[in-house]
C-alpha cells in the first residue's frame, strides 16, 4: 500500500506547491497592480498623511496638498475647481478619479522610479514628498472653452476638446455640467464631502460624467469627413460627383437634405467638395453605399473607431462604427447616423488627423512628471496613433473643410476667424427622439495647424453652425493668439 | 509486507529537540503579539504575561505529556501545531484585543478553546492505545458521521451562517458538527476499505480500443459505495445545506482513500467525472453555486465587485488587495489594515497574515502545514497495519486538502467554498478537530516508531516477550 501513499504524498506536496506559486505570483508580481487597482481604496485612505505632489497646468498648480493644522494629514486643494474637474479628477477620502487616480503612484511618491529619492529622504529624516505632474492642458484654451460654452450655450450639456494636431497633446478638455472638486474633497468633513459626492452621482444631469472622453454621441455630419476620406483614399477626387437627389429612399423612409431649399445641386449629381461644403446628406449617404461597409469601417477604424478603450492616461470610451451593417444602415452611417457613435475626443482626433497631413497622433494629457527635486522622471513623447489618410487626401480634405467656413454656401461660417483660415465641419445629429446634438470640428490655421477642436452641444436643438462653431472659434483663437 | 521494513523509522525519541522547537514556537507567538502591540498601540500587550503563561504552559505541558505517554512520536508534529495555533492566537489578538473590538471574537476565547482542545488531545493520546480498535465498528462510525452532518438540518437546532447551513446552536455555544463528521468519515472509510479493498481493486472490466488498454473499469455493483458517497455529497451537502466546502472536502478525501486502498486511477477518473458532472448539472439551479463561480472568475468585473450583498466579490478582491499590500515582507504585525477585508477573522485570516507578514510569512505558514502533512504521510508509510496506513494517510490528506480548499479559495486558485485553515482559524469546532487529528497522528506515530518487542532471552523454547 506504500506506493499509492507515496503518490498521495507527492500530490499533497503539489497542492502546497500550487499555493506557494500562487501567493508568490500575487504578492511579488501582481502586488503593484493590486495596490494601484481603481477599486483599491487603501491607496487613498492611507495617503491622507502624505504630502501629495501638485498637478500643474501652464505654470499654475491647479491641485496641491495643504497641511491641516494640528494634524498630520493634508487637504487636497483645487484651484479653479470647476474648470479642471473632469480631466484632473478629485482625490478624496477612499477614492480618486481622473489624473489623480491614473498618476496616483507618482503623486503619492510610491512609484518605483521615485524609490531612490524616497530612500534618501528616509535616511536623512526628511518627509518624503510626491512628484509633480505637469499636464498638457493650456489654461487659456481651457478657460476659453468653458466660458464660451457657458455663454454661447448656457445651461446646455456637452463637451469641448482641443488637441495639438502635431503632437496629440490635449490642450483643452471641458465637460458640462461640471462640478466643484473642492466640495467633495474635504478631509475634515468627510461626511459632507461624501454626501455631496452622492448628490452628484444621483444628479440626472450627470455632472461627474466626463462627456469629452466617456460619452458617445452620434457624430452626425461631422462624420462626413470620414466618408469623404474613404472616397478620396479609394480613387475619388474632390470633383468626383455622386447622385444627390433631394430625397433619398432608405428602407422605406425618406432621407431629406438639411441644406437651404432642401437641395444640393438642384437634384443633379453633386461634387464631393460641394457636398462637404454645404453638408449634403443624400450624396454622402450614396458615397457610403458605393464605397461599401468594409471600406467605410476600415476608414473609421483608421481614425480610431472600434479600437477599444484608450488611455490618455485617463480612460477614453471606445467610439463605434457598427460592423456587418445592411445597406440602409450603411447609407445612414455615411452621414454619421445609424448607430455610428463617437466621443468628442474621437472627433477631435479626426480633425487633428486631417490637420497633421493624415497622421493621427495619440492624445495625451501628461506632459511630464518631475520628482520633488525637480528632476524629470517621465516626459511625453508624441506617438503616431494611426496613419488615417495619405497627405494628399489630407490636403484635399483641408481645402474642402476651408470651404465650410469660408465658401459662399459654406455651412459653418460661424467657425471662421478673421485673418486666419479655418478648416471645419458642422454636424447636427438626430437623437431619434426629435432632439439634435450640435457639433463642430475644426482646425486652424489651415496651412499650419496649431489646434484641432471638437465641440458638441448635447440636445442643443439648433445647428452646428449656430451653437457649436462659435465655441470652437473661441478655443482656436485662445490657442493661436498666445 | 516486506516493503514496510524499508520505511520503518529508527526508534529515536528526539524529545529534547521537540521541546526546543515548542519553546521556539511559543517565543514566535509572543514576539508576534509584542510586535503587534508596539506597532499598533505603541505599548506592550497588557496581558502578555497571561498569554505567555497560559499558552506557553499549555504547550509545554503537551510536550511533557507526549514525553511520558507517546515518547516515540514524531518530534515535529507538536511544534508545528503549536506554531500554527500560536500564530492564529497572535493574529486574533492583533485583530480584536489590540483594536479594542472584542465583539466578534477574541484571542482569549481562542486561548481557552486551545486549552480545551489540548485536554481532548491528551485524552485521546492516553486512552487510544491501539488506533486499529477503531475499525471494529465501521458502520457505527459511518452512521455517526451522517448524523453529525445532518444535525444542522434539524429545525430549531441548525443555523445558517453566510448561506451555508453548517452550524448547530447549543445555547451556550454553537458547533460545526461537520468538523467532526469528517474525522468519523475517515475512520469509517479506513475500516471499510480494508475490508473491501480486494474486491474494489481486483474485479474489473478492461476497456480497450483495439489493442490499446484505455482503463480498467470497476464492475457496476462495486461502484455502490462511490454512488452513496457521491449522492450524499451532492444532494445533501450541496442541495440541502449549501455547504460546498465540506462537500468538496469529503469527496476529495474519499477519492484519495479509495485510491490508496485500491491503487486504481479509474476510481479517481469516475469520481471526478461524477462529481464535476453533477456540479455542472446543478450549476444553473443552485444559486449559491453560480455566485461562487461568478465571483471567482469575474472577481474584478465592476458589476460583480459592486454587486448586491452576498453575491459580490468584495471579500475576495479586498483579500487580494491585502495580499498585494503586504508584498514580499509585509507591513509588519499591527501595521496593516486587515480590517478592510470583511469577516477577516474567519476563512480570510490568511489574507491578514499575507498583509502583515508578507509573502515571507505566508510561505512559513504554508510550509508548516505542508511539513505537518508530509510527516503524517510518513507515519502512514511507516505503520504496519493496513487500517492505520489508511487512517494516517486519510487524516494527512484531509489536513492538506482542507488547507488547499480554504487558502486556494481566498487566493483565487479555486472558487471560495468555505473551510478553515487547520489550527489557525478562529473557532472551537475547527480547533478541536485539528487537535483531535494531531492526537491521532501522534498516537499512530508513536506506535509506528516504538521498537518492536524484544525477546528477553536470546534462545530458548519459550520466549518471554516484554512490551
Amino acid at each position: 500500500m506504500n506506493k499509492p501513499i507515496r503518490r498521495l504524498a507527492v500530490f499533497t506536496m503539489a497542492l502546497f506547491g500550487v499555493l506557494l506559486l500562487n501567493v508568490t505570483w500575487i504578492q511579488a508580481v501582481q502586488a503593484e497592480w493590486l495596490r494601484e487597482h481603481p477599486y483599491n481604496s487603501r491607496q487613498y485612505t492611507e495617503q491622507l498623511t502624505i504630502a501629495r505632489g501638485p498637478i500643474v497646468a501652464g505654470n499654475e498648480q491647479i491641485a496641491y496638498s495643504e497641511p491641516i493644522q494640528d494634524s498630520d494629514r493634508y487637504q487636497r486643494v483645487y484651484e479653479h475647481p470647476e474648470l479642471y474637474a473632469h480631466p484632473v479628477g478629485v482625490f478624496r477620502s477612499g477614492s480618486a478619479n481622473g489624473i489623480e487616480q491614473t498618476e496616483n503612484s507618482f503623486l503619492d511618491g510610491s512609484d518605483s522610479r521615485l524609490f531612490v529619492r524616497n530612500f534618501l529622504d528616509m535616511l536623512t529624516g526628511e518627509e518624503s514628498k510626491g512628484a509633480t505632474v505637469n499636464l498638457t492642458l493650456d489654461p487659456k484654451a481651457q478657460q476659453a472653452a468653458l466660458e464660451a460654452f457657458q455663454s454661447i450655450a448656457p445651461d446646455k450639456k456637452g463637451a469641448a476638446v482641443a488637441l495639438d494636431p502635431q503632437t496629440g497633446a490635449v490642450l483643452a478638455s471641458v465637460s458640462l455640467p461640471t462640478y466643484d472638486a473642492n466640495s467633495v474633497a474635504s478631509v475634515e468633513n468627510p461626511g459632507d464631502a461624501a454626501d455631496q459626492w452622492v448628490a452628484y452621482e444621483n444628479d440626472p444631469n450627470q455632472p461627474l460624467l466626463n462627456r469629452a472622453f466617456n460619452e458617445r454621441y452620434p457624430p452626425g455630419s461631422t462624420f462626413k469627413i470620414v466618408t469623404a476620406a474613404a472616397a478620396l483614399e479609394n480613387g475619388a477626387s474632390p470633383d468626383s460627383t455622386m447622385d444627390a437627389p433631394d430625397q433619398l429612399q432608405i428602407g422605406g423612409a425618406s432621407l431629406p437634405n438639411a441644406t437651404p431649399g432642401g437641395t444640393c445641386n438642384g437634384g443633379s449629381p453633386d461634387t464631393l467638395a460641394h457636398s462637404i461644403m454645404i453638408s449634403c446628406n443624400t450624396s454622402m449617404a450614396n458615397w457610403a453605399k458605393s464605397l461599401g461597409a468594409d471600406t467605410m469601417a476600415a476608414q473609421a477604424e483608421a481614425f480610431g473607431f472600434n479600437s477599444g478603450t484608450m488611455e490618455v492616461p485617463v480612460d477614453v470610451a471606445e467610439s463605434l462604427y457598427p460592423a456587418d451593417i445592411d445597406e440602409n444602415f450603411l447609407a445612414m452611417s455615411g452621414i454619421g447616423q445609424g448607430n455610428v457613435e463617437a466621443t468628442p475626443l474621437q472627433m477631435a482626433m479626426v480633425a487633428a488627423g486631417v490637420a497633421n497631413g493624415g497622421d493621427v497622433m495619440k492624445p495625451y494629457l501628461v506632459e511630464s512628471v518631475q520628482g520633488p527635486d525637480l528632476s524629470e522622471i517621465t516626459a511625453a513623447t508624441p506617438e503616431v496613433y494611426s496613419e488615417a489618410v495619405s497627405s494628399q487626401t489630407a490636403e484635399e480634405l483641408t481645402q474642402m473643410m476651408i470651404g465650410v467656413t469660408e465658401g459662399a454656401e459654406g455651412s459653418g461660417p460661424s467657425g471662421a476667424i478673421p485673418g486666419i483660415q479655418v478648416a471645419g465641419k458642422t454636424g447636427t445629429a438626430e437623437t431619434g427622439d426629435g432632439d439634435t446634438h450640435n457639433w463642430f470640428i475644426s482646425f486652424a490655421p489651415a496651412n499650419d495647424p496649431q489646434v484641432a477642436v471638437a465641440v458638441v452641444v448635447e440636445r442643443g436643438n439648433s445647428s452646428g453652425n449656430t451653437l457649436a462653431a462659435p465655441i470652437a472659434k473661441e478655443i482656436m483663437e485662445a490657442v493661436i493668439n498666445e | 509486507m516486506s516493503e514496510g521494513l524499508s520505511t520503518a523509522l529508527p526508534p529515536v525519541k528526539r524529545r529534547n529537540a521537540e521541546l526546543v522547537m515548542v519553546l521556539f514556537a511559543i517565543a514566535i507567538t509572543l514576539f508576534a503579539m509584542i510586535e503587534a502591540g508596539l506597532t499598533r498601540n505603541q505599548e506592550m500587550p497588557p496581558s502578555l504575561f497571561v498569554y505567555g503563561l497560559l499558552f506557553g504552559g499549555l504547550a509545554v505541558l503537551a510536550h511533557v505529556f507526549i514525553r511520558f505517554f507517546a515518547p516515540y512520536a514524531d518530534p515535529l508534529l507538536l511544534p508545528l501545531a503549536v506554531l500554527l495555533n500560536g500564530l492564529g492566537i497572535a493574529m486574533l489578538w492583533r485583530l480584536f484585543e489590540a483594536t479594542g473590538d472584542t465583539e466578534r471574537g477574541s484571542a482569549m476565547d481562542q486561548l481557552i478553546l486551545t486549552a480545551g482542545s489540548l485536554v481532548v488531545f491528551a485524552v485521546i493520546v492516553f486512552f487510544l492505545k491501539e488506533p486499529r480498535t477503531l475499525q471494529r465498528y465501521p458502520y457505527v462510525t459511518a452512521l455517526s458521521a451522517v448524523v453529525l452532518l445532518l444535525l444542522p438540518l434539524i429545525p430549531g437546532l441548525g443555523q445558517t451562517v453566510n448561506g451555508a447551513r453548517q452550524w448547530i446552536n447549543l445555547g451556550v455555544t454553537s458547533l460545526q458538527p461537520s468538523e467532526f463528521a469528517k474525522i468519523s468519515l475517515v475512520i469509517f472509510l479506513s475500516g471499510y476499505m480494508v475490508m473491501k479493498r480486494d474486491v474494489l481493486s481486483l474485479a474489473s472490466k478492461r476497456v480497450k480500443i483495439g489493442p490499446v488498454k484505455i482503463i480498467d473499469l470497476p464492475r457496476m455493483r462495486d461502484t455502490a459505495p462511490m454512488a452513496v458517497m457521491w449522492g450524499f455529497c451532492i444532494l445533501v451537502l450541496v442541495g440541502l445545506m449549501n455547504d460546498l466546502g465540506t462537500s468538496l472536502l469529503l469527496f476529495g478525501t474519499f477519492l484519495a482513500m479509495i485510491y490508496v486502498a485500491t491503487q486504481r486511477s479509474s476510481w479517481i477518473v469516475i469520481g471526478l467525472g461524477a462529481f464535476f458532472g453533477a456540479c455542472a448539472l446543478l450549476y444553473p439551479f443552485v444559486y449559491h453555486f453560480s455566485v461562487r463561480v461568478d465571483t471567482w472568475i469575474n472577481a474584478f468585473d465592476e458589476d460583480v465587485f459592486y454587486g448586491e450583498l452576498g453575491a459580490n466579490s468584495q471579500q475576495l478582491v479586498q483579500g487580494l488587495f491585502a495580499l498585494g499590500e503586504g508584498g514580499i515582507l509585509g507591513t509588519g504585525l499591527g501595521g496593516g489594515k486587515p480590517g478592510n477585508v470583511p469577516e477577516v477573522q474567519n476563512d480570510f485570516i490568511f489574507t491578514a497574515f499575507g498583509e502583515e507578514l508578507g509573502l515571507t510569512g505566508v510561505m512559513v505558514m504554508l510550509l508548516a502545514l505542508a511539513l505537518l502533512v508530509e510527516r503524517g504521510m510518513r507515519i502512514a508509510l511507516a505503520s504496519r497495519e493496513l487500517f492505520v496506513k489508511m487512517f494516517a494517510s486519510g487524516i494527512s490528506f484531509l489536513l492538506a486538502f482542507q488547507s488547499f480548499v480554504v487558502i486556494g479559495g481566498v487566493t483565487r486558485v479555486i472558487p471560495m467554498t468555505g473551510a478553515t485553515i487547520p489550527f489557525v482559524a478562529k473557532g472551537g469546532s475547527a480547533l478541536l478537530s485539528s487537535w483531535i487529528m494531531l492526537a491521532l497522528l501522534v498516537r499512530m506515530s508513536h506506535n509506528a516508531r516504538k521498537p518492536a518487542p524484544q525477546a528477553i532471552q536470546d534462545e530458548g523454547a519459550t520466549q518471554v516477550i516484554s512490551r
